[in-house]
């Protein structure tokens, strides 16, 4: 859809639900629906466009909707260990508790454990909404494990929503049971729907009691994704398809897996970077396979959203993640503590606490609203990427040397978009700045114009000058929309006064490696 | 009487578990390890011996050399 459309919304400054459903309805992927192009959310008429039964799906997902992932967590029980396929992407030996990425995993859960895991979560962190089942390996080749949590879940905490990730191999053999344990939102990771291209990145799968390798395996693969994907969206339940971006292999071609998708009925397209590092012992990390640059996947997530909305802000985590997206709580919750807590459900606790949480987003809109109005009538063709710290809510509220991760926003005169979010190591340990992890944090961001913090020290934010990155701290705790709005106006208004020059800025990298920092 | 599981290869995975015809594959040790007396090579049941086809560590499940090959009863 035509992003634009919901900036024109802004001339009125009334804060509503359907404002924030404006926003999830841009990463819902207008006209999903069976294909019939209906572009329904390109217009701002808010909650009239999205169904409601799709805004309550999605509203606290964050992995559905970007807007949900500031204010909501989610959690991943490890109950699926075994998978059907490999992929040259993946080595399920390779296992860091430092480390965040899909596959890896500390400790096995049996459903029971896994139910009182999250029950324990729930009490701790009342954000926590959705409960994810990715693995380690895959929820459908671990049927009965994965179906006993959702039924221990779905029995005790029916207010929790329940999501899996599959690679879709054997989706369309349990369709009628993701129905029954009302699990709405699957996510089927496809790479390919060519087969030929399938062989480069799947070495085999396990298929009926027999081993199939390179092409017949690949095409295998793709049919019963396709038709998994076909069966769940007539069921209405919401789907996403998850692909890794692998540069010379699939990269162009994931513009034809979204047309595929899409006219499938999948509700949203999350376009992933390749992580390959030789010490992951992946056969790509070995073969020297190359991840794409920051700006390579915002190139092809720009070229894909034509056609669908894409997620941008997946943090590609772990089979036992918690807490909000781009931060790890699970080791506060091993089996061992959590075999050992008193566990009390109390779900109106739960209920207050994200009714706070709405008010706090709907404050957010409101603040961005009037923001945007400002900027209304001005017209450039600039456009900036700037980083963001935070830990969450929508705030800049994290101190630039204590930023696991940046949010990236494109400011324009139609306003802010996140477009991504760059991992990176802390700066600041044991209040020493280290300049090694500096360097890699401006390579990280070197695609941005400025950095928002709640704080920063002198030494960084000389080099980040240096580096032709503005240190911003004159927003610290400020919502991050506004505050970026307002910056982007008072930059356009020094471009245009002659005061200073726009320049564009170089690609950024992606980090590939294990977190080496405690979290 | 044959397959084994290296065990320092193993990544307790499970998937060969619930694949074995002849329920000769348990958790022990925090590895998986196959029972010599009850595994038959898949021989009757498949094509190919499934602990093999489902592993995802190559030459992890593999014949145990010290002992005899299974014969299927005539």
């Amino acid at each position: 859809m035509d992003v634009s459309a919901q900036h024109d919304a802004s001339s009125s400054n009334v804060a509503d639900v359907g404002e924030i459903m404006q926003a999830i309805a841009e990463h819902k992927g207008c006209g999903t629906t069976g294909g019939s192009g209906k572009a329904s959310c390109g217009s701002s008429a808010g909650q009239g466009d999205l169904p409601t039964e799709i805004w309550e799906k999605v509203k606290n997902h964050p992995c559905y909707s970007e807007e949900a992932h500031h204010h909501y967590a989610r959690m991943h029980v490890a109950v699926a260990p075994a998978c059907n396929i490999q992929c040259n992407y993946c080595n399920r030996k390779y296992d860091c508790a430092n480390e965040s990425r899909p596959g890896v995993v500390s400790e096995k859960l049996t459903p029971e454990q896994a139910a009182k895991k999250v029950l324990a979560v729930a009490s701790t962190i009342p954000q926590m909404t959705v409960l994810g089942i990715a693995g380690p390996g895959d929820p459908l080749a671990n049927p009965d494990k994965t179906f006993k949590t959702f039924e221990l879940i779905y029995n005790t905490a029916p207010d929790i929503k329940l999501c899996l990730s599959t690679n879709g191999l054997m989706l369309p053999d349990h369709v009628d049971t993701i129905a029954k344990y009302n699990v709405d939102h699957v996510t089927i990771t496809i790479n390919m729907v060519d087969p030929e291209i399938g062989a480069k990145i799947y070495p085999w799968i396990f298929y009926k009691h027999k081993r199939y390798t390179g092409y017949e395996a690949a095409k295998i693969l793709t049919d019963r994704q396709l038709q998994g994907l076909e069966m769940l969206t007539e069921r209405g339940i919401l789907c996403k398809i998850n692909s890794v971006m692998i540069p010379g292999i699939n990269d162009q071609h994931l513009v034809e897996v979204n047309k595929a998708v899409k006219s499938r009925g999948a509700f949203l397209h999350n376009i992933m970077p390749l992580i390959s590092a030789p010490e992951h012992g992946t056969v790509f990390g070995l073969n020297g396979q190359r991840g794409p640059s920051a700006q390579e996947l915002k190139a092809l997530q720009d070229s894909c959203e034509g056609e669908m909305n894409m997620m941008r802000h997946c943090r590609q985590c772990r089979a036992d993640a918690v807490g909000l997206l781009g931060e790890d709580r699970s080791a506060e919750f091993t089996t061992e503590k959590i075999m050992a807590m008193e566990v009390k459900y109390d779900a109106d606790t739960r209920k207050a606490y994200q009714a706070k949480v709405e008010e706090e987003r709907v404050a957010k809109v409101t603040a961005k609203q009037e923001e945007l109005a400002e900027l209304a009538g001005a017209s450039s063709d600039i456009k900036v990427l700037v980083a963001v710290a935070t830990k969450g809510s929508g705030l800049i509220n994290e101190h630039f040397g204590h930023a696991k991760e940046f949010q990236v926003y494109e400011l324009s005169t139609a306003g802010a978009k996140f477009v991504g979010h760059r991992r990176v190591d802390l700066y600041c340990q044991g209040g020493y700045g280290e300049e090694d992890s500096l360097e890699t944090i401006i390579r990280a961001i070197n695609d941005c114009h400025a950095v928002f913090v709640a704080k920063i020290g002198g030494c960084p934010k000389g080099d980040l000058i240096k580096a032709g990155i503005e240190p911003v701290d004159q927003y610290a705790h400020e919502f991050i929309e506004k505050s970026a709005i307002s910056w982007f106006k008072a930059y356009l208004d020094k471009v245009n006064g002659g005061e200073i020059a726009h320049v564009e800025r170089g690609d950024a990298a992606i980090r590939q490696g294990a977190l080496i920092s405690a979290a | 009487m044959p397959f084994k599981i290296i065990a320092s290869q193993c990544t307790s995975c499970s998937a060969c578990e619930p694949e074995c015809p002849n329920v000769a594959i348990r958790e022990k040790g925090g590895t998986f390890v196959i029972d010599p007396k009850k595994c038959t090579e898949c021989i009757g049941h498949f094509d190919e011996p499934q602990c093999v086809a489902v592993c995802p560590v190559d030459n992890t499940c593999v014949i145990d050399t010290s002992l005899p090959r299974y014969q299927a009863p005539v």
